[in-house]
């Protein structure tokens, strides 16, 4: 076709909500006046006005074929008058105005075989990124192991089981799309890139690979009388930041590339300012189908949280205030040389003090 | 109608047990059951390769260059490195779509984009990707083209890939959340539609995301996730329902209260009177949402509501994770202007950054380069005593400029 007959885009960007949110919701848009839990998955927002909505929160598997999302509209068109949103962790809330369909909505989502939860103090679903389904870089996969997961989780999803809301995410590469979770498992890789020489002058720019590694420990360099690039394996962290820009340098390994745990991060400023999440596990098997270790740790530091945190406390919190002498005793898990941070600013991370529990 | 071609899948078939819904059985049913004969059997094609990837322990996509006309961006382009072994899955690209603040959606509307994906992609899609955008994941370079065209008519556009300003998110908001303090709505469309153009022609440093969270309990991850995060709060005194806390400190007793409320508050701005009312000292609370989310009924943010923005949060790559750190401490945002106002700080802060930032390098990145300050003073924004949690505990600093720094604060403090 030529170009003159291609149809120009329309950039409109960002649709307008307004028109697919519910009525009711759009009537009292910034008049909410208060909420109630009435169960695990459920909640009722009751306005200004006197108006109330429920919502029903229901897990999804995220990566959705068009009959599950089908099945997942006539639900909404059934029991919530056609409106639904996504929340960030892709679970589904459908929006009720006549209680008496709260119940029978339960009912039908459950009978198609999906949860209802991820409410208040429950474990809700795993944020997580795209893995071997899609991702031109990734480690592991996201939605395998989230599947495995959850199903391993199902119950703390259900209920109002844990001390505070727990969220979990999951990366599969380095950088780390996953975001910050209560708890996080991501890739760890353990070994520098291999290099494949021959393809290195052909697929990448090599000064902007130069310049992407945080450590410097990627250079130019003539191998086998060939344009390509040399990595000081001593200084390389394993990152696998040049591998995007440059797929030559393979970071991936089937054996090499582990799993890491990491607990405490919050978005949330409630309590104590927003917290980035700490290492607690690392050298995890990358293990599919169903990642038994990793999903074994990830139990292990909830049965541990759910039993002694206090009420509203955050995971990073909890270890916050009980310390992570104890946090190592209560899990059992290793503290190793490679707890101590050596980034940036990794003095602060010390302890500069005479507090030590006994 | 079913693939020509099935591939077993030993390792993936152990996916299809347990309780939480499956990925494999939705992809094997369309493989299994749909009537379009290229939707069989890419996602047939496709399961054989994360078959293959299980195995190996590894991925087997690459990227490459596939836009549709007029855009540099949104489509993630996939190439597949086994397509000898699972040929049918040779093209499997993902577009991005921008959602509405907040993902909103009629069941119509859902249907109606399904109906399109059908028509010219793989049928699997994911509400939403981590940046917030629909993922239709599967098609070939044609079907990009006639997919988008599609949709495109009827309301739909491309979000951001690569470095360039990337779709924004809110959370679910004033529609539907009495913590709200701002219309996150507006304020995610004001911001994201100013620069459709740097959506979709990638030019920039790197990637740019704006993210709005309503309160600070901010379930939009905007502060730690956002270049420019905006995070409703409010300015007067949170609304006090007494009689409500009183019915609190019935039902749960004041033991309850004072280990999860009174005790709790940061800044220890709370008070359990004697007749199980509360005391609040309002010039020291932080808005930091515990004891509101704890007794939605009895406390209320307050009236004289406004946001703040933190600017430079990001994930790992390349220094290290960042928090987004406040640059404006306070704004109202009612009316035309106020939108308007906050729309050029963004242009301000975009403009510096590209001019200033390098390659690969992230606006929070810049800021930790170049000094809170010489960013401030790029994008003439004045310093302000909430910008910081201390001052500076290094002495090696030249200070020649001191008394006129003074004067301009004693200058700002009087206009104010």
């Amino acid at each position: 076709m030529a170009m003159a007959d291609m149809r120009p885009p329309i950039e409109s960007g960002c649709p307008d909500g307004f028109q697919y949110m519910h009525p009711t919701m759009r009537r009292n848009f910034g008049l909410w006046k208060y909420h109630e839990d009435p169960k695990p998955g459920v909640l009722r927002h009751v306005a200004e006005s006197g108006e109330e909505i429920f919502t029903v929160k229901v897990g999804t598997q995220r990566i959705l074929d068009v009959f599950s999302l089908r099945e997942l509209t006539s639900i909404g068109d059934e029991f919530a008058d056609g409106y639904i949103r996504f929340t960030i962790r892709s679970n589904i809330e459908y929006y009720v105005t006549d209680e008496s369909k709260v119940d029978p909505l339960i009912e039908a989502v459950e009978k198609l075989g999906y949860v209802v939860g991820g409410t208040k103090n429950s474990v809700t679903s795993l944020s997580h990124t795209q893995g071997w389904l899609h991702c031109d870089i990734p480690g592991t996969d996201a939605s395998g192991v989230v599947k495995s997961m959850m199903d391993e989780l199902i119950d703390d999803f259900k209920s109002w089981n844990m001390p505070n809301r727990v969220h979990i995410t999951t990366s599969c590469c380095q950088i780390n799309c996953g975001g910050q979770g209560d708890i996080a498992i991501n890739v760890q890789h353990t070994k520098p890139p291999k290099i494949d020489h021959s393809q290195v002058a052909n697929v990448c720019e090599r000064p902007s690979v130069v310049a992407r590694c945080p450590v410097a420990a990627i250079r130019p360099a003539m191998v086998d009388g060939m344009p390509s690039l040399e990595v000081d394996e001593k200084k390389c962290i394993c990152c696998g930041a040049c591998f995007p820009p440059c797929p030559p340098m393979m970071i991936n390994d089937a054996e090499h590339s582990k799993l890491a745990v990491w607990v405490g991060g919050n978005h949330s400023n409630a309590r104590g300012k927003p917290t980035f999440q700490k290492l607690v596990a690392s050298a995890i098997p990358n293990n599919p189908p169903r990642w038994p270790e990793a999903a074994g740790i990830v139990k292990l530091i909830l049965k541990c949280y759910k039993e002694d945190a206090r009420d509203w406390e955050r995971v990073g919190e909890w270890v916050e205030r009980i310390g992570w002498p104890r946090f190592f005793e209560l899990t059992g898990l290793p503290f190793t040389k490679y707890h101590i941070d050596n980034w940036r600013g990794a003095r602060a991370s010390l302890n500069a003090s005479t507090h030590i529990r006994f | 109608m079913a693939a020509k071609k099935i591939y077993e899948t030993p390792m993936l078939d152990e996916l299809e047990s347990g309780p939480w819904p499956s990925f494999i059985t939705g992809i094997k049913a369309l493989r299994d059951n749909h009537d379009n004969q290229f939707i069989a059997d890419v996602t047939s094609s496709l399961l054989g390769q994360l078959e293959h990837s299980y195995e190996t322990r590894k991925g087997y996509w690459k990227g490459g260059t596939v836009s549709v006309f007029g855009y540099g961006g949104g489509v993630i382009p996939r190439f597949s490195e086994v397509a000898d072994a699972f040929p049918e899955s040779k093209e499997f690209h993902t577009m991005r779509i921008q959602p509405t603040p907040g993902n909103y959606y009629t069941t119509d509307m859902l249907n109606k984009l399904g109906d399109s994906w059908e028509k010219y992609g793989s049928g699997l899609q994911t509400f939403h990707g981590q940046t917030g955008n629909i993922m239709f994941i599967g098609t070939t370079t044609d079907g990009t083209q006639k997919f988008f065209d599609d949709i495109n008519d009827y309301g739909w556009d491309m979000g951001g890939a690569g470095p360039c300003v990337r779709t924004a998110m809110s959370c679910v908001g004033a529609a539907r959340c009495e913590m709200s303090n701002c219309n996150e709505h507006a304020a995610q469309r004001w911001l994201v539609n100013n620069f459709t153009d740097d959506v979709h022609r990638p030019a920039l440093p790197y990637k740019f995301k704006f993210k709005i969270s309503g309160c600070p309990n901010d379930c939009q991850n905007a502060i730690e996730r956002a270049d420019f995060a905006v995070i409703g709060t409010w300015r007067d005194d949170m609304r006090v329902d007494q009689a409500e806390f009183k019915n609190y400190v019935e039902a749960k007793g004041r033991q309850y209260i004072i280990d999860n409320v009174i005790t709790r508050c940061p800044t220890q701005a709370l008070g359990l009177n004697d007749d199980n009312t509360i005391a609040v000292d309002n010039r020291n609370c932080v808005r930091c949402m515990h004891c509101i989310n704890v007794m939605p009924k009895a406390l209320r943010p307050g009236t004289d509501k406004g946001v703040t923005i933190l600017i430079g949060g990001k994930r790992t790559l390349k220094i290290g994770d960042l928090m987004g750190t406040v640059v404006v401490p306070f704004r109202k945002l009612d009316t035309r202007e106020d939108y308007e106002e906050m729309v050029e700080l963004a242009e301000e802060i975009i403009d510096f950054w590209a001019e200033n930032g390098l390659e690969h390098e992230r606006c929070g990145e810049m800021i930790e380069r170049i000094g809170l300050v010489n960013f401030l003073e790029g994008i003439d924004v004045e310093v302000d005593p909430n910008m910081v949690s201390s001052t500076r505990q290094s002495s090696y600093v030249r200070m020649d400029g001191w008394d006129d720094e003074a004067i301009k604060w004693f200058e700002r403090k009087a206009e104010a």
